[in-house]
């Protein structure tokens, strides 16, 4: 029997557990706001805001982000086209081979990214391209991928194909029953699996460390900071940075993907 | 597209099928075949036959899984055939999508689309087709109020009620005046009082707007009623086709005996005859406590109301008979069987 | 008309007009899969062949060059070389160990969560434990340099409840210990065991979240106490979300070079192993080799999960 009061170990243990996920984010907050800047005294000695107008005067700073805003959206609309596609054809039809593919939509996740680094490393140096933006938007849209297929195929499943019969019954062409039926059918979980593509890049540092070449995202370059024995609380401030840009579109995306639990458009019981 | 003639003493026919065939499940190659199924497939649908006249209400009656829904899809292209050919209206449309063919389906689940009001939705063949929204809303407001519902016009599908939906689902379907309308179990998830009112006001529309409707169901009662004529379907074949009356009056096998209106099956030697099986329908047995018949022990008496229905067992042979609940009979009690030797019809298997 | 004693006549393919497309359903299929095949299965697919055949290459010794005969000298260099042997027991070691951290403290996260929760308030919980991973990789091991700094949050915390004489034990120990928690493997372990936490949680509670409540009812009705439904029904449902957790953190674990090089001994992972060579050393043939170690391992270990039933609770 499913006891509603929780015994008061297990609840303990799973406030901790929370807890232990999130002290550390708390901690960098406040290290942007210590006037220590060469060690990592705890209690901060003093606070200050300086370290905002310190990092937001670093030129380098805001050309890596413009970089990384640029790879995201590139690398998203790649995916979004490519996941949406694959999402098409997987929701439905049995052939051969199915598992195999939806195995290679989730290897650039399931295999450690150094692997996926290397191996485009490798081959983008036997291609003779010139490391930069183009290939990091490869690196980036071939995990974002399976963001954009998890999102819409799991939203296709849930639309009954009579919707899209009765469209081509009643006379719509197959664009038009895209345009009236499935697109506002899929737009959220577009959106929803966009964004998560969009963070996932923009966040992304071990596979870009590879494919970068000598360019700079903004986690390369927050790694970079990393080591530097200066001015330590300037990457609080970046991280901070980061921290939002990538919470506000999951937050956005699940959002989006709320409301969405029962089958659209079946079911005749009221 | 191919010009077909139509001799002009025939009544036009609205759907021909020839020798239609749908299989399900991939062949695998050098598979054995035994017959017509291939080992890994099914045929849902397995060489047809059947010309529908052109404003007929027909029927496609049949047990779960004999194949008439997979025959309907067939007719408005949602499904492929695997061979054979698909005539509407003289035109051979096999090879056509179903936004191409002038049919338009009532389907199971409805299938209204959640995210446009009642209006658009029965709006949605208009707006396709690129007709203005005045005339295109006025049409839709025609429809909504030939089905009742044009109070409802600006609700969203999911703020209706089951009948209310199945309606709205016919005015979608029928907006552009389809010449054939195909509905699959359309009262299907409908109560009993709903499904009857539903069915005169199906038929009274079919009749007024003279439109060919093909009706799935495997309710049998429900075609007695409604239908022109029926096919009654088996395995994926028609096993006898004809009016209602027919059907009932003449079953040719044991199978449609049996699944329209229950008849007895009953071997030759029981009912005096050289071999053979027959069917005889239960109100047609007279059974009385004495006289001269066939003998035989009530094994078990069901109460229905106006009637009363008799389990008899026969020399072995199990027998039902409809009796007027006025008569009383008893579990036990030995009585005699008679008929008329012309409510005998001999079946073919 | 129905002619069932008929002979069949021979199947006729249906006439050949109309929209290719609809009369060719694979042709539609084929369409939409073509591009995204092309991309993942020749640019990614390609470039991870590619890999595999620079690891039957190797390095000529005097020029610094990659050869140009076929070797399997580099492969074989994985298991014979102690430095090498060693960097792949210490990585293997480091992700069993992690995993099974990560599956001790997720599974009551996990447990109150689907079966403590409804409503909104599981959906804080379960937003509570998703914000962290999408908080950034990097910063969440920066934090920890934070934390694990000698003069950084947990020496002020011991130091405030008199145990840094506990705190200065530990990192005595022979393997564990080290100069300070940020040098150390114990301070690394705690590092991954943050980072990845969260893929242990989520499978594990979308697991127990499919067990059905009749089932634990019945369990209580056939008679079972609370322990015993736990541990004959509860816990065997739950460990396909456990095994799907586990090729996360063991997966990311293995193939990490980011938080040895942030935080850690001096000991080599292979991720670092794969970064160095491939860089600094210029030994595009052993970095590949390396890097085919967490594939093969990963593989086999996707394999073994695969029959626990890890992906029916991804
Ligand atoms: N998409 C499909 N894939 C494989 N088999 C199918 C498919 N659709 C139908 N079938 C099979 O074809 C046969 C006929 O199915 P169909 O839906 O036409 O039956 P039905 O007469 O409409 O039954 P019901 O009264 O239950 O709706 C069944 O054996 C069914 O399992
Ligand atoms: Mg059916």
């Amino acid at each position: 029997m499913r006891s509603e009061r929780s015994s008061w170990g297990l609840r303990v243990a799973a406030y901790l557990g929370v807890a232990f996920l999130h002290i550390p984010l708390l901690l960098i907050i406040l290290y942007a706001f210590t006037s220590e800047d060469r060690t990592y005294t705890f209690p901060p000695p003093g606070l200050t805001l300086k370290w905002f107008g310190v990092a937001f005067a670093r030129q380098d700073m805001w050309a890596a982000l413009w970089l990384s805003v640029r790879v995201a959206t590139v690398a998203t609309l790649i995916a979004l086209a490519l996941g949406a596609m694959v999402a098409a054809a997987m929701a439905r039809a049995r052939f051969r081979g199915k598992d195999s593919i939806s195995l290679l939509i989730t290897l650039p996740i399931a295999l450690p990214g150094i692997v996926t680094g290397i191996a485009l490393l490798s081959s983008i140096k036997r291609a003779g391209l010139e490391p930069g933006l183009a290939t990091i938007v490869i690196g980036h849209a071939t995990f974002c991928i399976v963001t954009v297929y998890n999102n819409v195929v799991a939203r296709l499943r849930r639309l009954s194909p009579s919707q899209l019969e009765a469209s081509q019954d009643l006379g719509a062409r197959p664009f038009q029953t895209f345009r009236y039926v499935l697109l506002p059918h899929l737009a959220t979980a577009l959106l929803a699996g966009g964004l998560l593509a969009f963070a996932l890049s923009f966040d992304e540092v071990i596979v870009t460390t590879f494919t970068a070449g000598a360019e700079q995202t903004l986690p390369i370059w927050l790694f970079g900071e990393l080591f530097k024995p200066r001015q330590r609380p300037v990457t609080n401030v970046v991280a901070i940075l980061v921290m939002l840009v990538t919470l506000l579109p999951i937050l956005l995306s699940q959002r989006l993907t709320q409301g969405h639990e029962e089958m659209d458009g079946a079911g005749k019981s009221t | 597209m191919t010009a077909t003639l139509t001799p002009p003493s025939i009544p036009s026919l609205a759907v021909e099928l020839r020798g239609l065939v749908c299989t399900f499940g991939t062949v695998k190659s050098g598979t054995v075949k035994s017959g017509t199924v291939k080992f890994g497939t099914v045929n849902a649908v397995d060489h047809v036959d059947l010309e529908i006249r052109a404003g007929e209400f027909y029927s496609l009656l049949g047990p779960s899984g004999s194949g008439k829904t997979t025959c309907l899809r067939l007719i408005g292209g949602f499904e492929r055939p695997t061979a054979g050919q698909i005539r509407l209206f003289g035109q051979d449309v096999t090879g056509q999508p179903p936004y191409a063919r002038d049919v338009n389906t009532v389907f199971q689940d409805y299938a209204l689309f959640p995210h446009m009001s009642v209006l658009d939705n029965v709006a949605y063949a208009l707006t396709v087709r690129g007709v203005d929204k005045a005339t295109r809303n006025k049409r839709a407001g025609e429809l909504l109020e030939l089905v009742k519902l044009s109070a409802f016009a600006s609700r969203r599908p999911a703020q209706l009620s089951g009948g209310q939906r199945q309606r709205v689902a016919l005015a979608r379907a029928l907006v552009n005046t389809p010449k054939l309308l195909l509905l699959d179990e359309p009262l299907g998830a409908l109560d009993l009082k709903l499904r009857e009112a539903m069915q005169t006001e199906l038929r009274s529309i079919q009749q007024s707007l003279g439109i060919t409707f093909i009706y799935v169901t495997h309710d049998q009662g429900e075609v007695l009623s409604m239908s022109d004529r029926v096919a009654v379907f088996r395995d994926g074949r028609i096993e006898q086709e004809g009016t209602p009356q027919d059907l009932y009056e003449y079953p040719r096998t044991a199978f449609v005996a049996d699944f329209v209106g229950g008849a007895n099956v009953l071997p030759g030697a029981l009912v005096g005859r050289v071999g053979g099986r027959f069917a005889l329908r239960p109100e047609r047995v007279e059974v009385s406590a004495d006289g001269p018949g066939l003998n035989a022990s009530i094994t078990s008496v069901h109460y229905l109301g106006a009637q009363t229905r008799l389990e008899l067992d026969a020399n072995g042979v199990s027998i039902h008979a409809l009796i007027a609940s006025s008569r009383k009979f008893t579990p036990g009690q030995t009585v005699n069987l008679r008929w008329d030797a012309a409510d005998l019809r001999p079946l073919e298997d | 008309m129905a002619a069932p004693f008929l002979p069949k006549p021979s199947l006729q393919k249906p006439a050949a007009h109309g929209p290719l497309l609809y009369r060719r359903p694979v042709l539609a299929l084929l369409l939409l899969l073509v591009p995204p095949l092309l991309w993942l299965g020749v640019l990614y697919l390609g470039s991870l062949l590619g890999l595999l055949v620079y690891s039957l290459y190797s390095i000529d010794d005097f020029t610094g060059q990659v050869g140009n005969v076929l070797t399997l000298d580099t492969l074989k260099s994985l298991f014979t070389a102690p430095s090498n042997v060693d960097v792949i027991v210490r990585t293997v070691l480091m992700a069993l160990i992690v995993t099974l951290a990560c599956a001790v403290i997720a599974f009551p996260v996990a447990y109150f969560v689907a079966f403590h929760t409804r409503g909104p308030r599981k959906a804080l919980w379960v937003l509570l434990i998703t914000l962290p991973l999408w908080a950034s990789y990097l910063v969440r091991v920066y934090a920890w340099r934070l934390i694990l700094a000698q003069e950084g949050v947990i020496s002020w915390v011991t130091a405030k409840l008199h145990l840094s004489w506990l705190l200065d034990e530990v990192l005595r120990l022979p393997v564990l210990g080290g100069p300070s928690l940020s040098s150390s493997y114990l301070g690394m372990f705690l590092v991954f065991v943050y980072v990845w936490l969260p893929f242990m949680i989520l499978p594990i509670q979308a697991a127990l979240e499919r067990v059905p409540r009749s089932l634990i009812q019945a369990s209580a009705d056939l008679g079972a106490r609370p322990a015993q439904t736990f541990r004959r029904v509860i816990l065997p449902l739950a460990v396909p979300g456990v095994a799907a957790g586990s090729v996360f953190t063991f997966s990311l674990t293995l193939g990490d070079y980011i938080i040895p090089g942030v935080v850690g001994a001096p000991g080599f992972f292979i991720g670092q192993m794969v970064y160095t060579q491939q860089g600094t050393a210029g030994n595009l043939p052993l970095a590949a080799a390396f890097s085919l170690v967490p594939i093969v391992i990963v593989g086999v270990y996707l394999a073994l999960a695969r029959k626990a039933g890890a992906f029916d609770a991804l």
